[in-house]
């Protein structure tokens, strides 16, 4: 069989205007070794606010080590070694002396598994403003009810602010992280795999929302769901074995691949 | 080519059949729980025996000194000729000196120890610094009392005169020091169990290391921390062998922590190491005083179950 199989998934119409956006997050040449593992290799993208990004490929192709050096959460990690540049905003953050914690106040993250503190709801969400110096008790309060209901979850909580954010399911811890997310305000919010671990319905709220967010945020996300990924964003990056295959608009992507191993990844032949 | 086909001979399932004994094996299988069990019942039946001379010789002791003298009574006179008093507030003080003291001694720099391994140590500090806190717990009591009278108790008259060669600052601080460990590694464990997903959620949020330590890890294993620490105060409390060496014996009902005083369990020693009749009121006396240990060290065992329960950041 020699027929070309046409990806099926379909991609929504978007607006196109990216041209006109400015950069948040450039990558150039950025490397990345797990002691002599090559996890990520020269590396450039170029990625525009109030865009959302999505990042897709198969299991261990890097795209969760890429979106961890954004807000340089591989740095848990103490085998990992870097070169090259990310440029965000107009520093380069892997330079000596970026301090890190001003980095990761302005780049939120959502993680694959709901984290919450074990804490009440307010708690959660007031934990962010309160360690960046918002002690005032009524400026906390309106922090965390615009916080929920950026979230999309303040209608759920709003009475039961007190109780421990681990009596809520699933979904609901995950959009309590992306509320705790939202207390500080970031300027970027990454996402990776936040709807790995959630039922469908659940997926369903979390996407919306990435479509809410999009309007005042720039979003990276890392998705193993290609359609996910075609239904919630502007464009999408292909990684495999540590590469950038391609990076382009999410419907050419989907559409017209200009890369045959892109191709055969979205229509299912692997990964 | 399967293995069955090469070697013909070779039967597993006739030969796991051959090989097996299933009436021994029945056998060993039905009596096995029945010998564990009666093991387990041995520890049981000493427990119940220890606790029932304790009420029986205790009870003879309250056949002949009031009760209600013994709970209230502010002086512990038991070798007076003439008249001798039962109080025990004395004996009690001074156990909760000494406790006090070793609290103050030890939550502070357990905890401490606790966050720097868990939360700081590269892997080669904490190999260095765990057997460092093991031998510490492993000490012979006998020694660190040993250490309380001879090394911290001329530091302290060095500093102070009005220090006496016997007190309660002394004891004190080495008893903290010897529960130090018990606080330290369990406090590291409960630390240590929070999962790191909630480190990066904080991380990830801008917080510095000493913020992600005292503000979600602390909290998220406090329940750990105050059990183990209430351990370790009841571990104080039966601590006998350093007061004994370095406290003194004078029952003493004042906050006075320069002199000597005398705790409950040295107190006992004192007794079972002189030469006091069998079945004198003193001979009973040991056996009230150590029931009243028992009750306290009941009880904090009690509340570190409670508190391990109750106060637990569900996750």
């Amino acid at each position: 069989m020699t027929t070309t199989v046409k990806p099926k998934i379909q991609v929504p119409e978007k607006e196109k205007e990216s041209a006109s956006r400015g950069s948040v997050y450039q990558s150039n040449q950025l490397n990345l070794w797990y002691d002599t593992n090559h996890a990520l290799k020269n590396i450039d993208l170029d990625i525009k606010e109030n865009e959302v990004t999505a990042i897709i490929g198969p299991s261990g192709c890097g795209k969760s080590t890429y979106i961890k050096t954004l807000n340089r959460m591989t740095e848990t990690i103490p085998s990992v070694k870097t070169s090259g540049e990310i440029i965000y905003r107009g520093k380069n953050i892997l330079e000596k002396g970026y301090r890190v914690e001003e980095l990761r106040t302005k780049v939120g993250m959502v993680f694959q598994k709901p984290n919450p503190f074990p804490k009440s709801i307010y708690e959660n969400i007031a934990y962010g403003p309160r360690i960046h110096g918002i002690k005032n008790k009524k400026i906390l309060d309106q922090i965390v009810e615009k916080s929920l209901r950026g979230a999309a979850i303040w209608d759920e909580v709003k009475d039961r602010l007190n109780e421990n954010a681990y009596s809520l399911s699933g979904g609901q811890q995950q959009r309590i992280c992306i509320a705790r997310c939202l207390a500080i305000e970031p300027d970027v919010i990454l996402m990776d795999e936040p709807t790995s671990a959630l039922d469908p319905i659940s997926t369903l709220k979390v996407e919306e929302l990435v479509q809410e967010l999009k309007k005042e945020y720039s979003i990276i996300i890392v998705t193993h769901n290609m359609q996910q990924a075609a239904r919630i964003s502007d464009k999408t990056a292909f990684f495999l074995n540590g590469e950038v295959i391609e990076f382009d608009q999410t419907d050419k992507i989907f559409s017209n691949p200009s890369d045959k191993r892109t191709e055969d990844y979205i229509s299912g032949r692997f990964g | 080519m399967s293995m069955k086909e090469s070697n013909s001979t070779l039967n597993v399932q006739e030969l796991i059949a051959k090989n097996s004994n299933r009436g021994l094996l029945s056998f060993v299988e039905k009596l096995m729980p029945k010998l564990l069990l009666a093991i387990a019942v041995v520890s049981v039946l000493t427990t119940v025996g220890i606790l029932a001379t304790l009420l029986f010789e205790t009870y003879t002791f309250f056949t002949r000194v009031s009760f209600w003298e013994f709970i209230t009574g502010t002086e512990w006179y038991p070798f007076a000729n003439s008249t001798p008093t039962y109080g025990i507030l004395p004996l009690i003080v001074g156990t909760l000196k000494i406790t006090g003291i070793a609290v103050l001694v030890a939550v502070p720099i357990g905890i401490a120890t606790a966050i720097y391994l868990s939360e700081y140590a590269s892997f080669r500090a904490r190999k260095i610094i765990k057997p460092i806190l093991e031998v510490l717990a492993g000490v012979p009591t006998i020694v660190y009392g040993f250490f309380a009278l001879t090394f911290v108790t001329p530091i302290l008259r060095s500093i102070s005169p009005e220090v006496s060669i016997f007190n309660a600052i002394s004891p004190g601080i080495v008893v903290g020091i010897m529960i130090i460990p018990m606080i330290a590694s369990l406090s590291e464990d409960a630390m240590n169990s929070v999962p790191n997903s909630m480190r990066d959620g904080a991380y990830a949020l801008g917080s510095t290391k000493l913020e992600v330590a005292i503000k979600i890890v602390l909290p998220a294993a406090i329940s750990g921390i105050v059990a183990s620490t209430v351990l370790a105060i009841s571990r104080a409390i039966g601590e006998t062998m350093i007061v004994a060496v370095a406290a003194g014996s004078t029952p003493r009902f004042d906050g006075d922590l320069t002199g000597s005083i005398q705790t409950m369990t040295a107190y006992i020693v004192q007794v079972s190491t002189g030469d006091v009749g069998y079945g004198t009121t003193i001979y009973y006396s040991i056996y009230a005083v150590g029931f009243t240990l028992f009750i306290f060290t009941l009880i904090m065992n009690m509340l570190a179950q409670y508190i391990s329960k109750r106060f637990r950041e569900e996750y």
